[in-house]
């Protein structure tokens, strides 16, 4: 234990990636396996003309899923990975070196809630966040915007920006492309997101094309007011609602700006199940092959499974700690209420499946006596359930690399749904993605509907889009 | 459990001791600080984190069996296998005591002659020895002090003398009930009658205990009092069988109990400072001189610092230069300020982690002080240099 104490000394960030970065012309070599796996792949890098500090090396597949080495300043991580949220340069009662322990690779600290506290002036002055908080892996920042418009009553959006009244004194502010990324540049992390405009998928109407056109025309200026490109990464973000041409757009805007990496924007938001699968389809299809994909606000673990199969690599959500602190758990059937009654005298660990310090220490019943009343109790079920999220990470990107992710998705599958009622926007998705679930899924008559591989899956989208109205179904509950 | 005095001073009751518990990974001395918990862990502190406090110091905790009546029953605590056990602390020292002094708070106007009672978060209880025993049974602690009536330093007397009588009582049930589950401390009580106490010791003295627990202090005593009622007490108790005490918190506190010959403390110290956003900053110094540290910024003193205080936000030193706890390892003043502002639970736990950690060394240095034979010379040093920054203080600002 001694051994890991990290020791405070300022840090330093690695030397610029973009020096190491090759700037010649690979050709693939993919050895495909009778079962349609890809062993190894080098990736065909065209010249860069742009600076990038990172670099994404794919290490397997499965059809669309892929595993990944992510090369960041900071710290080298691997896909498909799932990042806590530390809102405000902590996740919530966890350490460092717990969070080491966990397995976290990247967190993801909230612009908007570190510019007002404690601002990015001061976090620039101490050196960056990394520094500030002594985090020595990697970290994303977003925008602000999000934030501000889910949080401020008074916000609105503008061409100039996003328009609201300051929390601290009520002073009319505005969040400029310019000012989003100049704060992300003072706090440092390795990752940067563009301010987007950003819609709720449950609106309709003229506002979501207008949203997306303006996300293109202010990626320009994030991108003209990144100060350091060499050792932050710009994500653009992809918007446009439940319209796949107006994603499509988006998608193509984004890519011709060469970005280091791209995020799926605007869902989690609300909207159905089965929209929400085919706008990640659709987009991670049409996302260049070599660049990392993000989808934004992602989530339950069923739907990181769904979204890994259908390509995407990262992942973001306050779902495993906010969770924690209500008192549920989560565990490969679904999740376990902790507060529940039933669990007053359970001897069992949370999960006996599960090797973290909670599970291995600690039972349901003595858990259920802390949760909700003491903050050990917030702090071990937060704990277990980050732990859940990377141990799920862990096992996306291992068993896509031993070529054995069809059937991590059938165990997975077949333990959340023991009778066999797997969700049919999941039969659906993973249809799309090639896997075959047959195995888990009792007879549904939905998942026997058949969409041509045509349709999905090229650049060229003309999906026409079924909302069934099966309003979004929660995972899961084991309900006791 | 097994105890013996290494040495001790004939100037005062002053003693090193080492004591044998459980299993501990190695003996641990005496004077020693028992860690205040919350169902059995501390309140902020993480398990992962507890071997990072010094070792073995910090392996005894002490347990209020009364925290679990909220949720979790004695059945249930059985089928687990006991406190060890349901913690995951097997290699820890565990006392239950049922008053923690912070949530659990004896209340003497309604405990009968059939049993104790406490306020507790889960309301008023009554605890009847039966009850206890049962419950002591079930979590098989290392140590548990018997049932007492602790009353406060303004009950008449009368009542004192009735919960004297009580508590004898009470040792006497807990005895024949005989749990097979710890050592047992005998409970004595008194309040702030001379008389009583001795009484009390007297015949606690007499019966088949492994160690002795001296309740009703921190309950309405003058600081001042308290010597002559510890030292009633102590004269009549054996030597060789340890002390605990409770509602002694404060350093100074601290060293009084120590001067009269009690070995084991619990303390509410580090858990109010905590809460308060403040950490110790105080001398740790083998002569017991307290130099002048950081006293010039609002809220701090140079014992402790209140990180809440603006001045500490670009700070991006660690709480005490040469301190080797974690928090001070791996964090800045700047960082804790902000975690206080943004209301974040990192802030407690980091705080409760250098704060025990500064604690225990305390009485690493009073234990050293005791073999020097020089323990009197620092507890004189550190009174009056502490008084004199208090009084500093006050006159400066």
């Amino acid at each position: 234990m001694r051994n890991s104490i990290a020791i405070a000394v300022p840090l330093r960030l690695r030397p610029n990636i973009s020096n190491t970065l090759p700037h010649h012309k690979f050709r693939p070599t993919c050895f495909h396996s009778h079962e349609g796996h890809t062993i190894s792949c080098v990736p065909y890098s065209a010249p860069q003309t742009k600076p990038m500090a990172l670099h994404f090396e794919i290490l397997g597949r499965f059809n669309r899923a892929r595993a990944a080495q992510l090369t960041l300043p900071h710290f080298v991580c691997q896909t498909p990975l799932f990042m806590p949220v530390g809102t405000q340069g902590t996740i919530k009662g966890l350490t460092n070196n717990e969070l080491e322990r966990i397995g976290c690779q990247i967190i993801l600290g909230n612009t908007y809630h570190l510019a007002l506290r404690p601002t990015s002036e001061l976090l620039e002055e101490a050196g960056g966040l990394h520094n500030f908080m002594n985090w020595p892996r990697a970290m994303l920042t977003d925008s602000g915007g999000f934030q501000m418009v889910s949080l401020l009553h008074l916000a609105d959006i503008t061409e100039e920006g996003v328009t609201f009244q300051s929390p601290v004194d009520g002073k009319p502010m505005l969040l400029t492309p310019e000012e989003s990324i100049q704060i992300q540049n003072r706090i440092g992390a390795d990752i940067i997101m563009a301010l987007d405009d950003v819609v709720k998928t449950t609106i309709t109407g003229p506002r979501i094309e207008e949203a997306m056109y303006r996300t293109l025309r202010w990626i320009d200026r994030c991108i003209a007011a990144h100060k350091r490109p060499h050792d932050q990464n710009l994500f653009g973000i992809v918007q446009g609602g439940l319209d796949p041409e107006l994603r499509d757009i988006c998608v193509k805007g984004l890519v011709d700006r060469n970005l280091p990496g791209y995020a799926i924007g605007g869902l989690a938001g609300g909207e159905d199940k089965d929209s929400f699968w085919r706008v990640v389809a659709q987009c991670t299809a049409a996302l260049p092959e070599d660049k990392p994909r993000y989808v934004m606000g992602v989530g339950y673990p069923l739907d990181i499974v769904v979204c890994s199969a259908l390509g995407a690599d990262m992942y973001d959500c306050v779902y495993p700690t906010r969770t924690a602190r209500f008192g549920t758990a989560l565990i490969p059937e679904g999740v376990l209420k902790l507060k529940h009654r039933a669990m007053a005298d359970d001897t069992r660990p949370i999960d006996p499946t599960c090797p973290c310090m909670v599970c291995k220490n600690y039972t349901r019943a003595y858990i259920h006596c802390l949760v909700t009343k003491d903050a050990m109790g917030s702090q071990l079920l937060s704990y277990h359930n980050l732990y859940y999220m990377m141990r799920l990470s862990r096992n996306l990107h291992t068993s896509i690399v031993e070529g054995r992710f069809p059937k991590f998705v059938c165990d997975f599958l077949q333990t959340m749904f023991p009778k066999g009622d797997v969700p049919e926007w999941v039969c659906n998705a993973m249809e799309v993605a090639g896997i075959d679930i047959s195995s888990c899924c009792a007879p549904f008559p939905s998942c026997q509907e058949k969409y041509s591989s045509d349709e999905i899956g090229t650049n060229d989208i003309h999906m026409e889009l079924r909302l069934t109205h099966t309003s979004y179904r929660p995972t899961r509950n084991l309900e006791i | 459990m097994k105890f013996a005095v290494k040495k001790a001073l004939s100037s005062s009751g002053a003693r090193v001791g080492v004591l044998e518990v459980g299993s501990c990974p190695a003996p641990i001395e005496t004077p020693a600080l028992l860690l205040a918990t919350r169902k059995g862990l501390p309140h902020f502190i993480s398990p992962e984190l507890l071997p990072s406090l010094p070792s073995p110091d910090s392996n005894l905790l002490q347990v209020s069996p009364l925290h679990f009546l909220e949720g979790l029953s004695t059945t249930t605590i059985s089928k687990i296998g006991g406190l060890h056990q349901m913690l995951g602390l097997k290699q820890h020292g565990i006392a239950a005591v049922p008053r923690d002094s912070i949530q659990c708070l004896p209340e003497s106007k309604a405990a009968t002659r059939l049993g104790a009672s406490f306020e507790t978060p889960c309301g008023r209880l009554l605890i009847k020895p039966k009850d206890y025993i049962e419950m002591i049974s079930c979590m098989k602690p290392n140590i548990w002090a018997s049932l007492a009536d602790e009353v406060p330093a303004w009950v008449s007397e009368k009542r004192n003398k009735t919960s004297v009588d009580r508590t004898l009582r009470w040792l006497d049930d807990c005895i024949s009930l005989y749990p097979a589950a710890g050592s047992i401390f005998g409970a004595i009580v008194g309040g702030t009658s001379l008389e009583e106490r001795k009484r009390c010791a007297e015949e606690v003295a007499k019966r088949n205990v492994s160690g002795y627990w001296i309740g009703g202090f921190g309950l309405g005593e003058g600081i001042d009092e308290r010597p002559a009622l510890l030292r009633e007490v102590m004269d009549i108790l054996p030597d060789e069988k340890p002390r605990l005490t409770c509602g002694l918190g404060l350093p100074e506190e601290i060293l009084q109990g120590i001067a009269a010959g009690i070995d084991l403390f619990d303390s509410t110290y580090i858990y109010s400072l905590t809460l308060g956003g403040f950490a110790l900053t105080f001398s740790l110094d083998k002569s017991g001189e307290q130099h002048n540290l950081q006293s010039d910024q609002i809220g701090s003193d140079s014992t402790k610092i209140n990180l809440r205080a603006t001045a500490y936000r670009k700070d991006m030193s660690p709480i005490l230069e040469n301190c080797t706890c974690y928090t001070c390892q791996n964090h800045t003043k700047a960082y804790i300020n902000h975690l206080l502002n943004v209301h974040e639970m990192l802030a407690q736990t980091l705080l409760e982690i250098h704060n025990t950690h500064h604690y225990l060394r305390f009485f690493h240095v009073i234990r050293a002080a005791i073999q020097d034979g020089s323990f009197e010379e620092f507890r004189q040093a550190f009174l009056e240099s502490r008084r004199e920054h208090f009084k500093g203080e006050a006159i400066s600002t």
